[in-house]
């Protein structure tokens, strides 16, 4: 009889890794699960309302109803992932009886605990976390996430706050790996990040898991910058079915990011895709409506 | 000898990082024109519906396809699924091994699991990482198959290609990679 290992670190972050170089769409039902897939997407995110919608909406915001994340889970024969409020045990274990490829323990939700985050190895299914520095995807990394994200600051279709996180974990990530072993401890505990994790960046090269972008993008442009500032691929939340055209829009989000460095492709592809989500500008927003600050 | 992997998604840095330590040039194929001079393409692991899309869209299709009797290829995973001649749903690919493959045919990712393999003429235990994988249904004339897991079979080659359900390129265990070379390197001596 074969000896089966099932839910190792491996078969999680190998699982991210497949991921890369695509674009994962939050759809809402199976019919934005099947154009998403259509048009190319490497995973859907199943929700039951878009970030722009929850803060259109206020109140509290909670994994979906699982009649939403099964009808998802049916259509589309690409993985599907889902959200859970952070700290919420029992919604990612809901997610994972129910066969969700991936659970992504999200501050678009309502925090279900300010206090701790899951322990994520203690799951068989693959978690992905936001982040906004290296500090936060290390203690992440540490709880056993697989996938790391930006946080941005989902809903508002400005691409800002991904940028300024993605920036931080790149500049962080290049001061860690030219510095001397006995300056680790020190960086460790300026961060909060858990030293071994800092110590395997150091001798792997590279963060332990995939990092893509999230929270914000809204245009083809917006997807190629995130993975010209060195995202392995990007989430796209409200973005592509909150467009004048979401079919064009997610077809032309895909190309953007598989050829990022073919400009005159990118430019082809955004001509004439309607008007783009409204958007917000972050700097005027009151911060007790940011999502990026929940979690720590 | 150079080595093209195509590299439109998925683990493509992996399959690079093992080939160069072996030895072999690589080049990462976007577009019709990188195929040029390469002896061997590697497809990775991924999402094969995206990879289908992009190579649909710009036109690799028929060109990938015209090149299935002379250019070794080795797919890993969704690159099994690519090389499949038939597939339990929806139309097959580049159909460059008569097999017939089932997606996600170990189940969901809370299924996905890592193993060792005894796989003829590669070794007794190849570490296996297998991720939402296929598995082969069928092998059709001039296909071998080199290893089942339980009673799925997870590996198989023709003459000129090899395909296998798990990731090699997910470990540090580079064997597979040396024998596609090999394959490679038989190939041409046949055709010279």
């Amino acid at each position: 009889m074969m000896e089966r290992q099932q839910g190792s670190d491996r078969v999680k972050r190998g699982m991210a890794e497949m991921q890369k170089g695509g674009v994962i769409m939050d759809v809402v039902n199976a019919e934005q699960a099947k154009i998403a897939e259509a048009a190319g997407a490497v995973a859907v995110m199943a929700l039951e309302r878009v970030p722009s919608d929850i803060r259109r909406d206020g109140g509290v915001a909670r994994m979906a109803d699982p009649l939403i994340t099964e009808e998802v889970l049916q259509a589309v024969s690409i993985p599907v992932m889902a959200k859970c409020r952070i700290g919420h045990i029992v919604e990612a274990r809901i997610l994972e009886s129910m066969g969700a490829d991936f659970i992504d323990e999200s501050e678009v939700l309502t925090p279900a605990d300010e206090e701790y985050h899951l322990l994520k190895s203690a799951f068989t299914v693959p978690f992905v976390c936001g982040a906004r520095d290296l500090g936060e995807a290390a203690r992440r990394i540490a709880e056993g996430a697989a996938m790391i994200r930006t946080k941005g600051e989902p809903g508002t279709g400005n691409v800002v706050e991904a940028v300024r996180h993605m920036r931080k974990i790149q500049a962080q990530l290049n001061q860690i790996l030219h510095s001397p072993a006995d300056e680790v401890m020190t960086r460790a505990k300026e961060w909060g990040a858990p030293y071994e994790v800092l110590q395997q960046i150091q001798a792997a090269g590279r963060l332990p898991v995939v990092n893509f972008a999230a929270g914000g993008i809204a245009t083809p442009a917006d997807a190629a910058l995130m993975m010209h500032l060195g995202a392995d691929g990007v989430f796209v939340g409200s973005g592509i079915f909150k467009s004048e055209h979401p079919e064009r829009v997610a077809k032309a989000i895909v190309e953007a990011v598989t050829y990022k460095d073919d400009f005159e492709r990118i430019a082809h592809l955004s001509k004439g895709l309607g008007t783009a989500m409204k958007g917000i500008d972050v700097t005027s927003m009151p911060f007790e409506e940011r999502m990026a600050p929940r979690g720590w | 000898m150079v080595i093209g992997i195509l590299g439109v998604q998925g683990a493509v840095r992996e399959h690079e990082q093992i080939l160069r330590t072996l030895g072999v040039e690589t080049v990462v194929v976007k577009s019709v024109t990188d195929l040029d001079g390469i002896d061997g393409l590697v497809l990775p692991g991924g999402e094969s519906t995206t990879m289908r899309r992009l190579i649909d869209r710009y036109g690799l299709l028929d060109v990938l396809r015209s090149k299935v009797t002379t250019l070794p290829m080795f797919g890993t995973c969704a690159g099994m699924i690519l090389l499949a001649s038939e597939l339990n749903e929806g139309p097959a690919h580049l159909q460059a091994i008569p097999m017939k493959v089932r997606r996600n045919a170990f189940g969901r990712q809370v299924d996905s699991f890592e193993t060792m393999l005894a796989v003829e003429g590669v070794g007794q235990d190849v570490e296996a990482v297998f991720i939402r994988a296929p598995y082969v249904e069928q092998v059709g004339e001039g296909v071998r198959v080199l290893a089942k897991a339980e009673d799925a079979i997870v590996t198989v080659e023709t003459d000129l290609h090899l395909a296998c359900s798990f990731h090699p390129e997910l470990t540090t265990d580079s064997r597979l990679h040396h024998y596609f070379i090999q394959k490679i390197n038989q190939s041409r001596s046949i055709s010279v």
